[in-house]
């Protein structure tokens, strides 16, 4: 499902944070948002998910998210933060199970069918073998995958993924960015992530959105927005960008 | 079924054994005593209770008396409020994500303390329900303070509740402490309720607390799944539909009942909502489908426990049953204290 941002503006504390922030993500893509820290990139996602308050438009498929109610809002879009709260104790399995609270009556209790998709979460991603584990057992990988499996257990066309990659070793991160790319093509999920790694975001996301001093700085095809100057620019980085394949490009530091 | 691997769940054994646990508290808790009733004719006397069943216990009018009118209903009592605290004890737990949180943490101790205070110093001739309805009245009164405080600074995030609630003890003990001296010659009264105890339990009072437990209970046990949800905090429950604010507002609330009608009968017996929820996740899991039962049945074993030690370890004299709980929480808050340090830690 197609997700629209227009004119977002979020002030935090009486800080302006976003200003005039506006994106189209096409149905089945996968946009990054990038950007150097401060920018407001995991508050641009917040905005969205309506844990903040903002004014401008939030659109999932045409319709109003500040319209529907939280449950509602929780079966179209999918949210995996940064840095999760790991309650002590809690088994893999039941942090999945968190997923189905969109779909659980209030008062109720969670039906066979929502264990079935939560078991098969775990099963697509190599998790089964962890289900009785309590979360704090588990390594920063295997906990990323916990987190993402609590996301798909909500079963919504739309993924937002806050820093999906942080903290995980190269190949922990290639192996998150392949799994999540993998679900978008089969299940046609719409992605938004936020992300440090230029040259990871490059490589993954259809379309890049630079956010600089809360505003959008470029936005567009990996290769027209990870350009030396836009990178020095907004980053006061030294670069070199050199194509990759498919119009990838890949970033590395230049030592003054 | 496959699906369900690591599911946490109330598992039989652990209600059975919890029940078991409750009913012998509750059978040791009658016999034991100055007076001694023969195991034998307390189980016929029992019995011959039930409805539409007629056995003779061979117990003499003194002994049934003691049975029915002092025994039983200080051994209801001492569970029944055990169990309240204990569950409340889970559900401020729960709503504040803090293993440390207490019935007593959100001025409800102070408030029944003030309530109480001062029934007994400026109601000469108290008719003897005026100190539990002040009590009840003055720990809602400090619950309701602390909240419209941690509300007003901080829009109901759990950490400015607790801060309220710490700012708005302190202030009632201030007051509680002023009233206390108006009148010096109360002090002893003032004091032996405030050290707490089910001593003068009797079928009225239990009356006027079930109503409040029903209601608590029932409200109580129904949101164990949601407090789970709250576990990931609020702004992550929100992404899952939840609305924690909503939550939070109706566990405090029958939480807070819970604990003023307990309070109100009881005076002020602290730890029990600690010690017991901490115990039962120890023991059971984590979820609150578990701890939220679990701690009902386990408070209400251990405060009947804690009661028999109270009138019987330096008999013919009685320990106030506060000071029972607060000898084996003491130490044991120190050892959570310990514990959740580590977890933080790692």
């Amino acid at each position: 499902m197609t997700v629209e941002v227009r004119d977002l503006d979020v002030a935090l504390g009486g800080r302006p944070v976003l200003k005039g922030v506006s994106l189209d993500v096409p149905a089945g893509s996968w946009t990054a948002v990038i950007g150097p820290n401060g920018a407001g990139k995991s508050t641009l996602l917040r905005a969205v998910l309506g844990l903040v308050p903002s004014r401008g438009a939030v659109t999932v498929a045409d319709t109003d998210l500040r319209a529907l109610n939280p449950r509602r809002r929780a079966r179209l879009i999918a949210y995996a933060p940064q840095s999760p709260n790991v309650p002590v104790g809690m088994t893999v399995f039941d942090y999945t199970l968190l997923g189905r609270a969109p779909y659980v009556p209030h008062l109720g209790r969670e039906s066979a069918r929502d264990r079935v998709i939560a078991a098969g979460v775990l099963d697509r991603l190599d998790m089964a073998a962890f289900a009785a584990r309590p979360l704090e057992q588990l390594s920063g990988g295997e906990r990323q995958r916990a987190v993402l499996a609590r996301a798909l257990a909500q079963q919504t066309p739309v993924l937002l993924l806050d820093e999906p990659t942080t903290a995980l070793d190269i190949g922990h991160q290639q192996q998150v960015m392949e799994l999540v790319d993998h679900l978008r093509i089969s299940d046609g999920l719409t992605v938004v992530t936020t992300i440090h790694d230029l040259t990871l975001a490059g490589q993954y996301a259809d379309a890049l959105v630079l956010l600089s001093g809360g505003r959008v700085a470029a936005a567009g095809p990996p290769g027209e927005v990870l350009t030396r100057s836009i990178v020095e620019e907004h980053f006061d980085a030294r670069v070199r960008v050199s194509p990759g394949p498919g119009d990838r490009p890949i970033l590395s530091l230049e030592r003054p | 079924m496959r699906g369900d691997a690591g599911r946490a769940r109330l598992r039989v054994t652990h209600l059975g054994t919890a029940v078991a646990l409750l009913a012998a508290t509750l059978l040791v808790g009658i016999l034991v005593g100055s007076a001694g009733l023969p195991v034998g004719g307390v189980l016929k006397a029992l019995v011959d209770r039930v409805p539409f069943v007629d056995v003779d216990s061979g117990l003499g009018v003194i002994d049934e008396n003691v049975l029915f009118e002092l025994r039983l209903p200080r051994a209801l009592m001492a569970a029944l409020v055990g169990g309240l605290l204990a569950m409340a004890g889970a559900g401020y737990q729960g709503v504040f994500r803090n293993p440390l949180a207490d019935p007593y943490l959100l001025g409800a101790a102070g408030g029944a303390g003030v309530g109480a205070t001062v029934v007994i110093v400026l109601v000469p001739g108290d008719p003897g329900f005026g100190v539990p309805l002040a009590a009840f009245v003055g720990a809602v009164f400090g619950v309701f303070l602390s909240y419209a405080l941690g509300r007003s600074a901080g829009r109901g995030n759990a950490a400015t509740l607790v801060l309220a609630g710490v700012a708005v003890s302190s202030f009632l003990a201030a007051v509680q402490t002023f009233v206390q001296q108006l009148k010096a010659e109360e002090l002893q009264r003032i004091f032996s309720w405030i050290l707490g105890g089910v001593g003068t339990a009797d079928w009225y009072q239990l009356g006027l607390v079930a109503p409040y437990a029903l209601v608590s209970t029932a409200v109580l046990l129904a949101h164990g799944r949601l407090l789970d949800v709250l576990s990931v905090g609020d702004e992550e429950a929100a992404s899952l539909g939840l609305s924690a604010a909503r939550v939070r507002l109706v566990v405090l609330v029958a939480a807070s009942l819970a604990t003023a009608s307990a309070v109100a009968v009881s005076g002020l017996i602290g730890f029990v909502g600690i010690v017991v929820p901490h115990a039962v996740r120890r023991l059971a899991g984590g979820s609150y489908r578990i701890v939220l039962p679990l701690s009902l049945l386990g408070g209400a074993a251990f405060l009947g426990l804690a009661d028999l030690v109270a009138r019987t370890v330096i008999e013919p004299g009685e320990l106030p049953l506060g000071v029972v709980t607060a000898f084996v929480g003491g130490p044991f808050f120190v050892l959570v204290l310990r514990a959740s340090r580590r977890q933080v830690a790692t």
